[in-house]
């Protein structure tokens, strides 16, 4: 294991390393202090383990690798991200998961506003509550949700699945709830699993997706979701 | 962009170095807002005194001439003490009216900043690091305070562009974000007879809660009011005699994070603003919901 220690080492030094790290590396980064765009980019296999809470962007564009937070994140954690998984242990900020392509975020707090924006594949799992406007224009992927939703959630969503366990403040446009089939149990129990989450009861999970009144949904197309 | 810090003590030990920690926690927001950078400070308030602080591009001149006129006043018993452009005029408070109108009937230099029993507000452009410096913000205590550096989007960097703005006694307001109806709103506060130094967004937003206090609300439903009538974005941070408040429109993409302790409510734009705080990792640290109005009073 080797440790980066933000006592000693800059933001510029300490993602060099990371991005130039050998594949199945694992680093401990000491005492972030809150320092944005930190683990960014990397595109091979390591672990990060990061003791501490991060600002914005932390595991930014993130391809394969394991990356937990030990702490909270700030805005845009795992923007972009096309595989790999990230863990929170505490809350994140707005814009969690943006765009992601792949790959899986766990958090284990809350969510602020606009989780899984626009996300077009990632698999998102909150233990805690998110904000107003998740899963906003979300494509494709999974946001679980163990507690409460604020409102709008999956305002104009496309393919995307959302699994809610607590309360939903509101819907946005074109959400609607939709059947809890064996399908959609199987692929919520997939990702739980994938993600080593085990401690939940399969049953009290809603399902919401797209009323597919908004954009113009061709049912020839839906295999390529 | 803009960078807001505020820090609320609850023990001595908090507010015997409130200038320390705001100065730091004011710095580490300079990305935020490299342009310029002010602060409000709380300290202990004197019996029946008030202080008035005052702002001149010529402090030198200025400030011993206000020395000299005041003094020739016999009725006027008052003390001045000079922080780079800034001074601070310590008086009886029934004297505020009569010294306010002197000003600003034969001073037309100086800017009165702020009025209060405990309220100080420096201000000026510059790097946040150069600004806390200038005013030596460390050495300052009190109860509690609030900061801002300014990345300026909507008027020019100037001295009176920076916040805080004073909202009326004891009372201030900073700002992150940008308003989208503030000509409209300012044009219909003249028409109230409110004044305005500059063409800012946030002063208009200062103005606005100014009003309504005026006429009887308090803070929190004149807050409230601003969620109806202010189109925009915006994070605001409210300083009053006794705390401070917080207020973010429904849509909150301008960020906010709290912390609190068993000695201080701190609140900063990100994480980083507070991490030079005593016993940080083991606060209780959290975001504002949106459209929803916080405070916290000693």
């Amino acid at each position: 294991m080797h440790i980066l220690d933000f006592n000693k080492l800059s933001l510029r030094d300490i993602n060099k390393t990371l991005q130039e790290s050998d594949k199945n590396s694992f680093f401990s980064v000491r005492n972030p202090k809150g320092s944005h765009a930190l683990a960014v980019g990397i595109n091979k296999k390591i672990t990060v383990k990061i003791v501490g809470s991060v600002g914005y962007y932390c595991a930014g564009m993130n391809k394969f690798s394991d990356i937990k937070v030990e702490g909270s994140a700030g805005p845009g954690l795992g923007e972009n991200m096309m595989s790999g998984n990230i863990y929170v242990t505490g809350d994140v900020s707005q814009y969690a998961g943006a765009s992601g392509h792949g790959g899986s975020i766990l958090v284990g707090g809350n969510a602020s506003s606009r989780c899984g924006i626009s996300m077009k594949g990632v698999d998102i799992i909150v233990k805690g509550n998110v904000g107003h406007m998740s899963a906003f224009m979300a494509q494709k992927g999974n946001l679980v949700i163990f507690g409460d939703a604020g409102h709008a959630l999956g305002d104009s969503i496309y393919e995307a699945n959302i699994y809610v366990a607590g309360e939903v403040a509101s819907l946005g446009a074109d959400c609607i709830e939709k059947k809890m089939t064996k399908k959609h149990l199987s692929n919520l129990e997939n990702i739980l699993s994938n993600a080593n989450v085990s401690d939940y009861n399969p049953d009290t999970f809603r399902r919401f997706g797209s009323a597919r009144s908004l954009y113009n949904f061709n049912v020839d197309n839906a295999k390529i979701y | 962009m803009c960078g807001i810090v505020g820090l609320f003590a609850k023990q001595e030990n908090i507010s015997a170095n409130l200038g320390v920690h705001l100065s730091k926690m004011l710095e580490s927001m300079s990305d935020r807002g490299p342009d310029s950078a002010g602060l409000a400070i709380y300290g202990k308030p004197l019996a029946s005194k008030t202080k008035i602080t005052v702002q001149s591009r010529s402090p030198k001149h200025d400030f011993q001439k206000l020395k000299k006129f005041l003094s020739a006043k016999k009725e006027i018993s008052f003390s001045l003490n000079i922080h780079s452009t800034h001074a601070v005029i310590k008086l009886d408070v029934k004297q505020k009216d009569q010294v306010t109108n002197l000003i600003n009937d034969s001073f037309s230099n100086l800017r009165i900043l702020s009025v209060g029993k405990k309220m100080e507000i420096y201000k000026e452009i510059g790097k946040p690091a150069e600004v806390v410096k200038r005013f030596e913000i460390a050495k300052m205590k009190g109860s509690h305070g609030i900061g801002h550096t300014r990345m300026a989007t909507e008027s020019a960097v100037t001295t009176l562009g920076a916040h805080p703005f004073s909202t009326g006694e004891d009372q201030c307001l900073v700002h992150n974000g940008s308003l989208s109806n503030h000509n409209s709103l300012r044009r219909e506060l003249i028409r109230k007879e409110m004044t305005f130094e500059t063409e800012n967004d946030s002063e208009v937003a200062a103005s606005f809660i100014t009003y309504r206090m005026n006429n009887g609300k308090t803070l929190k439903e004149a807050l409230e009011s601003a969620l109806v009538e202010l189109d925009g974005f915006y994070t605001f941070v409210v300083g009053t005699e006794n705390g401070f408040g917080v207020l973010r429109d429904p849509i909150a993409c301008k960020p906010a994070v709290l912390a609190e302790t068993p000695d201080y409510v701190a609140f900063g734009s990100e994480y980083r603003a507070l991490t030079s705080l005593p016993n940080i990792e083991k606060a209780k640290v959290w975001e504002p919901e949106p459209a929803t109005v916080y405070f916290w009073g000693h």
